[in-house]
């Protein structure tokens, strides 16, 4: 196999990463900028860090970025938790009744336009209150339960293609061993799929983090997450401080990758050897 | 043990995941005299032009926007496939990137870019190229370009995991045989891949129909998608019987594409091993 390729491909290449590239570039460049009009370069003040301090002075957004903190939290453990049982029935257990409707349910959640779930989660939340009296209002729990709808989608899709190519002989010879199934649940298969646990972990974390639309129809007064706060504040014009926190966001995904992959890519090197 | 674990995730499951199958029912539940005004919002939907304009409109970008994503994405997805595998992990880490930050921070990232005294018209200006800013922001192309630019990953990691699949000796054959470059990738690569394009252009089609954040922000007042006739109904209007009615108009619409995508997915795994 060769790996040759066209000039065409790469100039494909380089325009498609371009594009994905420069508006994440050019935040990261401006939140240095002295200037009050964003996308103007003040070249006698800048670089500076003025927006840095007083974005760590804005108590709205840090008030807010504490909400999504927790929520994120909560919810990544709770689906991790969640999903890993979901996936772990469905690599498993393939002669079940409603495996299929299972499935089903799982993933459509990964593909729903957000208003559909927010707003049918939302009602939910109101017919419930109104049945049982729980929840009482809407605020971090009703949030945290709808993030769980859909990152729990997530987890159970990593942690099931992971499981497709478990291989199921360790297992049973633990089992023949004498070890019991929940034994063997946490002392084998646990450590094995443990790499696809944490990246359903760090993603249910992200996609809580940074939803707006299910947020917004199932939080309360008072509960106003990262999102919601940037997305009024981005509606009523450009702020130099929303740049500052793009290029904090972004600083530390790209750090918690690299740091993960480097990792994973241990772990690989030390079961190969 | 095992079952009552299955059995458990099965109730956790049918709780969290069926919300967004029944909307409606909870509407009702909440309301006695519901289902004749229920039928009533339909109609309402139905004569008022606003809500056919705009599920017409929303299908159209939603279209649109898969087709360009397919263009640009594709051959990215094929030019990372056919890379060394080396670069190809750190290739195809540059795309997940942008995803695993916040979408909307990436979205405001373009309006620092098309404003009037944005990035891209001050480079121009300073060229010499345009003498007048253009009016980039707050026009359909800004939508599009929005759309693109945050759902580019989700065609381009399904496609890589197709394209990565494929036997590249096939190619060589049919050159051998005679066949030039573009017309062994008409014959050979694009009906192989196919299940790829399918399951790629679903995950940008399906949410885009319903996208609500993006026309928001990039799209102006002009730009009726139906995602945010739903928000304005359900937030603005507090209409929620009729943004209830939208929503399950929308499900009813994307229900076919879902299960096409089900389908899809499943024949991919089940012939990719």
């Amino acid at each position: 196999m060769n790996y040759r390729s066209s000039y065409f491909i790469l100039t494909c290449i380089g325009i498609g990463f371009a594009f994905l590239y420069i508006p994440i570039l050019s935040m990261v460049v401006f939140s240095f900028n002295a200037s009050k009009l964003v996308t103007v370069w003040d070249s006698a003040h800048s670089p500076t860090l003025k927006w840095y301090y007083s974005l760590l002075n804005n108590e709205e957004i840090l008030d807010a970025a504490w909400i999504s903190l927790k929520v994120a939290v909560i919810n990544a453990s709770g689906s991790v938790i969640l999903g890993t049982l979901a996936g772990f029935g469905l690599a498993r257990f393939s002669q079940f009744r409603g495996r299929f409707t299972l499935n089903a349910m799982t993933t459509a959640p990964l593909v729903m336009p957000e208003v559909i779930t927010g707003l049918s989660l939302l009602l939910l939340f109101v017919a419930l209150e109104q049945l049982i009296g729980w929840p009482a209002g809407r605020g971090i729990t009703t949030m945290t339960i709808a993030h769980m709808t859909f990152s729990m989608a997530y987890v159970t899709v990593i942690v099931n293609s992971r499981l497709a190519t478990f291989d199921t002989a360790l297992e049973e010879a633990a089992m023949d061993l004498g070890a019991r199934p929940v034994k063997v649940f946490f002392v084998i298969t646990l450590p094995i799929i443990f790499p696809a646990i944490l990246s359903g972990w760090l993603l249910a974390f992200t996609l809580s983090w940074d939803d707006l639309v299910i947020s917004s129809f199932t939080s309360g007064p008072g509960s106003s997450t990262l999102p919601m706060v940037v997305f009024s504040k981005v509606r009523l014009g450009v702020s130099p401080e929303i740049n500052v926190l793009a290029t904090i966001t972004l600083g530390v995904v790209t750090a918690m990758i690299i740091g993960v992959s480097l990792w994973m890519a241990r772990r690989a090197r030390l079961e190969a050897a | 043990m095992p079952f009552a674990i299955v059995l458990k995730i099965s109730f956790s499951d049918v709780d969290l995941a069926i919300p967004p199958y029944k909307p409606l029912l909870e509407w009702v539940g909440k309301n006695s005299l519901a289902i004749k005004v229920n039928f009533n919002n339909y109609a309402f939907l139905f004569t008022d032009s606003l809500y056919l304009h705009a599920f017409a409109n929303s299908l159209k970008v939603a279209f649109l926007s898969t087709l360009m994503c397919l263009i640009l994405g594709y051959p990215m997805a094929y030019g990372i496939a056919r890379a060394r595998p080396s670069l190809r992990n750190v290739l195809l880490l540059l795309v997940i990137l942008p995803f695993w930050t916040s979408l909307l921070l990436r979205v405001y990232a373009w309006i620092g870019l098309l404003k009037a005294n944005g990035v891209i018209n001050n480079v121009l200006m300073s060229l010499g190229v345009i003498h007048e800013p253009l009016t980039m922001l707050y026009t359909p192309f800004a939508m599009y370009v929005g759309i693109v630019y945050s759902y580019l990953p989700f065609l381009i990691l399904p496609l890589y995991a197709n394209l990565e699949k494929m036997d590249w000796q096939l190619l060589e054959a049919a050159e051998d045989l005679g066949c030039r470059p573009w017309q062994a990738f008409y014959k050979i690569t694009l009906p192989l891949s196919r299940n790829g394009i399918l399951a790629g252009s679903m995950l940008v089609f399906i949410p885009a129909v319903g996208e609500f954040v993006i026309p928001a922000l990039l799209g102006g007042p002009n730009a009726l998608m139906i995602g945010r006739v739903l928000w304005d109904e359900f937030f603005a209007n507090r209409a929620w019987p009729v943004a209830s009615a939208v929503a399950i108009l929308l499900l009813i619409l994307l229900v076919p594409f879902m299960m096409w995508y089900q389908s899809v997915q499943a024949r991919e795994t089940a012939g990719g091993r």
